[in-house]
C-alpha cells in the first residue's frame, strides 16, 4: 500500500526481549495496491518477529516473482533478502540454508509462484523438511500479469474478468500434508490474530513450516463470485481451534483460556497452546487431510494449524552436515591436503 | 548468500539452469558449474563427446551476459581448475564454469599425478567482515565501485546486527541494491559488470603455447581434451614438413596474449569439437578478428578427434604433400 510513513516513532516505543522495538523489523514502503492483502501478511511477519524477539540480521528472506514475491522487501529492512527466479525459491532458500543453519529462513511466495511454475521445487522442499517458514501469500489469480486464474483458483470461481474458472484447484495443504511438510497451516490476511501465532510457531518449528495465507487482490479478484476474495473468505471461513504459541522463555501460567485442551511442545521447548477441540487431531496427518476435504465438501474453507510434527527432523540433520555456518570453515576443516591426495594417486596407479 | 553452488551437470543442464545463470551474473552470486559437454542439440548424442557448449556457456541467459569459463584439457588441469574455480567465483562474484567434455568427463584418461600445495589459501575475495563494517562511517553499498575494478564487497548473512544488509535480485537496483528503474542506475550497472569482465581476462588460466622449431606465419588454436590429438598432428605435419605456432586456450573472456598470439600470424587454424566451429566464431566476436584468418577444422562425430583428421585437413588447405601417419614411418626413414 503506497502512502507516506510517518518516520516519528514514539520515544518510549515498547522493546522485545532482544531489545528491539516494532521499527527494527520494518522494511521499505510498500508499492503494491492499497488494501492488498500481502502488506498485512507482511506487518503479520513484522508482529511475528518483533514479538519472537528474534535478532533481524540472524533472518534472510527469499521470494521467487511475483506481487507476493516483492514483499520481502517491504519488511525486515536489517535483513539479508533475495529476490530470485520465478517458481525457484526453494532451491536458493535450501542452498542458503545449507550454508548456514543458523539463521532463520523466511521464503514467501505466491499461488502460481509455488503451484504452478513452482510446482516441483516446492514438492521437493517439503520432502526434505528444509528448515524454514514457507508462507504462499494466495489469491487465486496472477496479480502482477493482470488478473488471469491461476493454479489455486477454485473451480467456478470468477475473477474481475467474469469467467469461471473450469479447471480443479491445486489444494497446497493438501499437497503439502502429503508431500511430508511437519509443520501445515492455513489462515487469512485479514485475520491477524490468527496469522501472528502461526507465523511465530513456524519459525520456531524445526523443519519446513507451510502456511497458506488467503490474501485477497484488491484490484482483480475481490469480486463477490471469486472464492479468494474478501466477502467469500470472510463467509465462508471456519478456524480450527483457537491456538496460541509461547515462545521457550516465556514463563508458561496458568492462564490458559476457558477450553484449553492441548499442548504441544515444539524442538526448542515453545509451546502451542491449542483451544477448543473440533474433530481435528493437529499431530495426526490424515485427520488434518480429513478435515480439510470434509470442509471442502461442504463448500467451507478451514484455517488454522492443521498439522504439526514436534519430533519433526529437518534436512541437516538428516543429511548430518557440519553445525558451523559453512563461511566459518577454514582450509584445515575443509581441504583433506596433500597427503589424502597423495593415497588417492597411488590407489589409481 | 551461500559462498558458491556446486551443480555439476551435462550439458542439457546447462540450458536449463540458464535462467539462474543470469541472475547470478546480475545480482554477482559466486557459482562453480561443471559442464560435462556431450554431443547435442536436445539430448543429441547422450554417450558421445563433444565440444558444443561454448556459445551455450559464454552467454547463458538472456540479456546482456557474458561468463567466465575454464577449459581444462586432462583430469589434472580438472582438478586444478575446480579448486582455482572456487576462487575465481569469490574474487569475481560471477559464475565460473568449467568447461570439461564427455571424453574427459567419463572415459580413462592417463595424466600427470594430481598435485595438491599444502601452503595454498583459500581467495574468499572481496567481503566486508564485521570489524571493516563497524569501522565504515559511509553507508555500505552492495553494488558500490570502490576499487574501480568493477568488483564490489560483498557481506555474509548474520555477521552484523545492523550494518551491511542488502536486499538483491534479478530486477535492476542502485550501488545500494536498492529497486530502481532509472535508465541511469541501471546502465551504470551494465558498465561496471563490462568492466569486471575486462578484470577478469587477467585472472583466467593464461593459454599455453607451443613454438614451432622453424619460424611461421602459420598458427593453431586448440582447447580441451583436443589437447593430445592436436600435438600429435602438430608433430605429423612438422614431419612433412609443415609447421605451426600452437595456442592452446584455457580460459575465456580472452587476455591480450590470446589476441597477440592471433596477431603474430596470417594464417590461424581454430580446431572445434562441434559443427559451427563455436570457439572460432567466439574468438572472432570478441578479439575482433578478420573472419578470413581465421581458419576452421571441426570434427564433431561424437568420438574423440583424431591427430590424423587434422593434419590431413591442415595439410591440405596449406598444401603440404600427402601427410604421414607418424606410427607409420620405418627406423631410420627421412622426416
Amino acid at each position: 500500500m503506497s502512502y507516506i510513513r510517518p518516520e516519528f516513532r514514539h520515544p518510549a516505543s515498547k522493546t522485545n526481549t532482544s531489545g528491539f522495538t516494532r521499527k527494527d523489523y520494518e522494511g521499505a514502503l510498500s508499492t503494491l495496491c492499497a488494501g492488498c492483502g500481502h502488506d498485512s501478511v507482511s506487518n503479520a511477519i513484522i508482529d511475528s518477529c518483533f514479538e519472537l524477539g528474534v535478532w533481524p540480521h540472524r533472518v534472510a528472506k527469499i521470494s521467487g516473482i511475483g506481487c507476493s514475491s516483492k514483499t520481502p522487501t517491504y519488511f525486515l529492512g536489517k535483513s539479508h533478502g533475495f529476490n530470485s527466479v520465478h517458481g525457484r525459491m526453494p532451491s536458493v532458500a535450501t542452498g542458503a540454508n545449507m550454508a548456514n543453519g543458523e539463521m532463520a529462513y523466511i521464503g514467501v511466495s505466491g499461488d502460481s509462484d509455488t503451484a504452478s511454475i513452482g510446482l516441483g521445487q516446492f514438492a521437493h522442499v517439503a520432502r526434505r523438511n528444509l528448515n524454514m517458514v514457507y508462507i504462499v501469500e494466495n489469491n487465486g489469480c496472477y496479480g502482477l500479469t493482470k488478473g488471469q486464474d491461476s493454479a489455486t483458483t477454485d473451480v467456478g470461481s470468477s475473477s474481475k474478468k467474469g469467467d469461471p474458472n473450469p479447471y480443479e484447484a491445486v489444494d497446497l495443504c493438501s499437497m503439502a500434508l502429503q508431500l511430508g511438510a511437519t509443520f501445515v497451516a492455513r489462515s487469512f490476511s485479514g485475520d491477524k490474530e490468527q496469522l501472528v501465532p502461526l507465523i511465530k510457531a513456524a519459525i520456531t518449528h524445526n523443519g519446513f513450516a507451510f502456511i497458506d495465507v488467503i490474501s485477497p487482490c484488491v484490484t482483480f479478484n475481490n469480486t463477490p463470485a471469486s472464492s479468494k476474495g474478501f466477502e467469500f473468505v470472510r463467509e465462508h471461513r471456519e478456524a480450527t481451534g483457537k491456538m496460541d504459541f509461547v515462545p521457550v522463555r516465556s514463563e508458561i501460567t496458568t492462564n490458559y483460556e476457558p477450553g484449553f485442551v492441548k499442548e504441544i511442545t515444539l524442538h526448542y521447548g515453545s509451546v502451542i497452546h491449542l483451544y477448543k477441540d473440533d474433530k481435528l487431531d493437529c499431530t495426526d496427518r490424515n485427520s488434518a487431510l480429513r478435515a480439510i476435504q470434509e470442509h471442502d465438501e461442504k463448500g467451507r474453507i478451514l484455517t488454522g494449524l492443521l498439522y504439526v510434527d514436534p519430533d519433526s527432523r529437518d534436512f541437516h540433520k538428516v543429511q548430518q552436515t557440519v553445525k558451523q555456518p559453512l563461511r566459518d570453515l577454514n582450509e584445515e576443516d575443509l581441504c583433506p591436503g596433500a597427503r589424502s591426495l597423495n593415497a588417492i594417486n597411488a590407489s589409481l596407479r | 548468500m551461500a559462498r558458491a553452488l556446486l551443480p555439476p551437470l551435462l550439458a542439457p543442464g546447462l540450458s536449463l539452469m540458464s535462467e539462474f545463470l543470469g541472475l547470478a551474473y546480475f545480482a554477482e552470486v559466486p557459482a562453480v558449474l561443471f559442464d560435462i559437454q556431450r554431443a547435442g542439440p536436445s539430448t543429441g548424442m547422450p554417450t558421445r563427446t563433444q565440444q558444443s557448449d561454448i556459445f551455450a556457456a559464454a552467454y547463458a541467459s538472456h540479456g546482456d551476459t557474458k561468463h567466465v569459463l575454464l577449459i581444462p584439457s586432462d583430469p589434472k588441469e580438472c582438478f586444478e581448475m575446480s579448486a582455482e574455480s572456487f576462487n575465481l567465483a569469490d574474487r569475481l562474484q560471477t559464475p565460473i564454469i568449467l568447461m570439461s567434455d564427455l571424453d574427459l568427463g567419463m572415459n580413462d584418461n592417463l595424466c600427470e599425478p594430481l598435485e595438491w600445495d599444502d601452503e595454498r589459501a583459500y581467495d574468499r575475495g572481496k567481503v566486508f567482515s564485521k570489524e571493516d563494517l563497524d569501522d565504515m562511517s559511509e553507508r555500505y553499498g552492495r553494488y558500490l565501485d570502490i576499487d574501480g575494478d568493477g568488483i564490489c564487497y560483498r557481506t555474509l548473512p548474520g555477521i552484523h546486527p545492523d550494518k551491511g544488509a542488502f536486499f538483491t535480485r534479478g530486477t535492476s537496483r542502485d550501488e545500494y541494491a536498492i529497486y530502481t528503474e532509472s535508465g541511469e542506475a541501471y546502465v551504470r550497472n551494465m558498465e561496471r559488470l563490462s568492466k569486471k569482465f575486462e578484470t577478469a581476462k587477467d585472472l583466467v588460466p593464461a593459454p599455453q603455447l607451443h613454438e614451432a622449431k622453424k619460424a611461421t606465419r602459420d598458427g593453431m588454436i586448440f582447447y580441451g581434451s583436443s589437447n593430445n590429438a592436436c600435438l600429435e598432428a602438430l608433430d605429423i605435419l612438422a614431419a612433412d614438413g609443415l609447421h605451426l605456432n600452437a595456442m592452446r586456450i584455457r580460459g575465456f573472456p580472452f587476455s591480450k596474449e590470446v589476441t597477440d598470439f592471433i596477431e603474430r600470424h596470417d594464417r590461424v587454424f581454430v580446431i572445434d569439437q562441434n559443427r559451427d566451429a563455436q570457439m572460432r566464431k567466439l574468438l572472432i566476436i570478441e578479439c575482433e578478428l578478420n573472419p578470413r584468418k581465421m581458419l576452421s577444422y571441426t570434427h564433431f562425430d561424437g568420438m574423440p578427434m583424431t591427430a590424423l583428421g587434422a593434419a590431413k585437413h591442415i595439410a591440405s588447405v596449406l598444401g603440404g604433400s600427402n601427410v604421414t601417419p607418424l606410427r607409420k614411418k620405418k627406423a631410420g626413414e627421412k622426416a
